[in-house]
């Protein structure tokens, strides 16, 4: 679906953000790019998105590149219109893509409910959680119907239940939707469980370390499988292995 | 302390002061036309105030007319400044220079050069009072968060959707803080402007009773009309707030 070749990420202060990334992205996968702070991974899925310009080499969309509306972003907060409905924020993108009121409205609606929202459709951010306002955030970033949802860091702040809960909803909307996935983590937790890939990166400059197929199976048990408790640890032993010596191992 | 000893404390605090100054008139035996007590400076607005009342009037009207310019010229700039930074460039520093230079200077020129009394004073007004809005609407507008600059952008939005569906609705609470800080200082310009003017003839507004009512030696008229001065900034001050309070309010929940 999307192929990267050679690309390299120069910050106009001279920092190399990342330096000669190349990987395919196939429909349908779950990637995570999972990385401690510094290895560039916010950058890639910002070039991936288009919102930053590659200093080297090329990102190559099979069909193209995408046209407004087709790339959903969720990003580390929620940023929710704090003055709009939870409806109305989730209709944002329709009414910025010139789709029609009424079937706007209805879709706005269906995402909402597909979030577990259906009841909080004339709530203000205000009056939500933080988990409701990323949900919020999760049904504005797929009313459009995207060809491929691009996630930074969305549950970091947030309380572990909720994003337990979050991790399990967006595993299964997955599961259920056949969307392209790539989700930025620096939890090796977080990776096992949600992706069915997983690229791990090495920091300053930001370089592709490892790449993991998923071999964790199941879904009611996930978390409590072997194959999940050794990806895991394959995980951690990788970024440990390109953390700088002194540097914090991420969690 | 409590919230009701707290309100009542600037009420008391008055009161208070004015008692004092009675007494002192009263026992220091001061004529009234060099230090009038509280009680001569009620009399001589029950005694004048009709007068008075349509002085105040013709000052307020000055007052917001030279705030709804300053809000629309203060919005139209701070906007034009966020979209061109050879416009900002071009702009900020005579923004700044009109705000410094002190506006009895310039008076006497806008005076001499537009002919209709009230449209002189309005321009007046508005020149003291729109750069608190310019300053703290394009505050506003810069403070756009950039994740939801990037939404718009993911979804195509053109520079107007941009501006009207976020970076405007961002700026709310920033323009009414400038409101707020420029209502009262369109009161002042009015003020300083009738004084302006009306050593030059025209007589409307409480500056031209204030002035008048001096050389008349009638000082508790002139107290008079100075205290109906400051109670309508207090006034401008409290509803501007209170319009803050209320539109932010209301529309966060």
């Amino acid at each position: 679906m999307i192929e990267i070749a050679g690309v390299s990420k120069v910050f106009e202060n001279g920092t190399v953000a990342l330096e000669d990334i190349s990987a395919g992205i196939a429909a349908g996968e779950f990637l995570a790019l999972l990385g401690p702070s510094g290895c560039g991974k916010s950058t890639l899925l910002r070039l991936l998105a288009g919102l930053e310009t590659p200093t080297e080499g090329a990102i190559a969309w099979a069909q193209g590149r995408p046209k407004p509306g087709e790339i959903g972003f969720v990003f580390q907060d929620a940023t929710l219109l704090p003055w709009a409905s939870a409806l109305d924020n989730v209709m944002l993108p329709l009414k910025l893509l010139g789709r029609a009121r009424g079937k706007a409205r209805e879709d706005a609606a269906a995402a909402l409910a597909q979030v577990g929202l259906a009841e909080f459709l004339a709530a203000k951010p205000a009056a939500l959680s933080g988990g409701m306002k990323m949900r919020v955030s999760i049904a504005r970033a797929l009313v459009a119907k995207p060809k491929i949802l691009l996630m930074d860091e969305p549950f970091a702040a947030l309380d572990e239940f909720t994003r337990q809960s979050l991790q399990e909803d967006l595993r299964n909307l997955w599961r259920r939707s056949g969307l392209t996935v790539v989700f930025v983590t620096h939890s090796t937790y977080e990776a096992a469980f949600l992706a069915s890939r997983v690229l791990v990166m090495s920091p300053r400059p930001g370089r592709i370390a490892a790449d993991f197929s998923s071999t964790v199976t199941g879904e009611a048990d996930r978390r409590e499988t072997p194959a999940y408790g050794a990806f895991v640890t394959e995980m951690s032993r990788r970024l440990r292995a390109v953390m700088p010596a002194r540097g914090e191992v991420a969690a | 302390m409590s919230r009701w000893v707290e309100r009542i404390a600037p009420v008391g605090f008055g009161v208070a002061v004015l008692a004092a100054w009675q007494v002192a008139v009263w026992a220091t035996g001061t004529p009234k036309y060099v230090v009038p007590g509280p009680w001569d400076i009620v009399t001589a607005y029950l005694a004048s105030s009709g007068e008075l009342n349509a002085a105040l009037v013709s000052t307020l009207t000055v007052t917001f007319a030279a705030l709804a310019a300053a809000a629309a010229l203060g919005v139209v700039l701070a906007v034009a400044m966020a979209a061109s930074v050879l416009f900002r460039a071009a702009i900020q520093p005579w923004a700044v220079a009109l705000q410094v230079t002190p506006l009895v200077a310039i008076a006497p020129l806008i005076i001499l050069w537009v002919n209709q009394a009230f449209a002189a004073l309005v321009i007046c007004a508005t020149i003291i009072s729109f750069f608190p809005i310019l300053a703290n609407t394009a505050a506003g507008l810069a403070q756009t968060p950039p994740a939801l600059l990037d939404l718009f952008k993911l979804n195509g939005a053109s520079r107007w959707q941009t501006l009207m569906l976020l970076r405007l609705p961002s700026a709310v609470p920033n323009f009414l803080t400038g409101l707020r800080i420029s209502g009262t200082l369109a009161l002042v310009g009015a003020v300083v402007a009738e004084f302006v003017a009306g050593s030059g003839g025209f007589a409307s507004g409480l500056a031209y009773r204030i002035l008048e009512a001096g050389y008349r030696l009638e000082i508790p008229k002139m107290f008079a009309a100075m205290v109906l001065l400051a109670l309508a900034g207090v006034a401008i001050y409290a509803a501007l707030g209170g319009v803050e309070y209320v539109v932010l309010r209301r529309r966060e929940r």
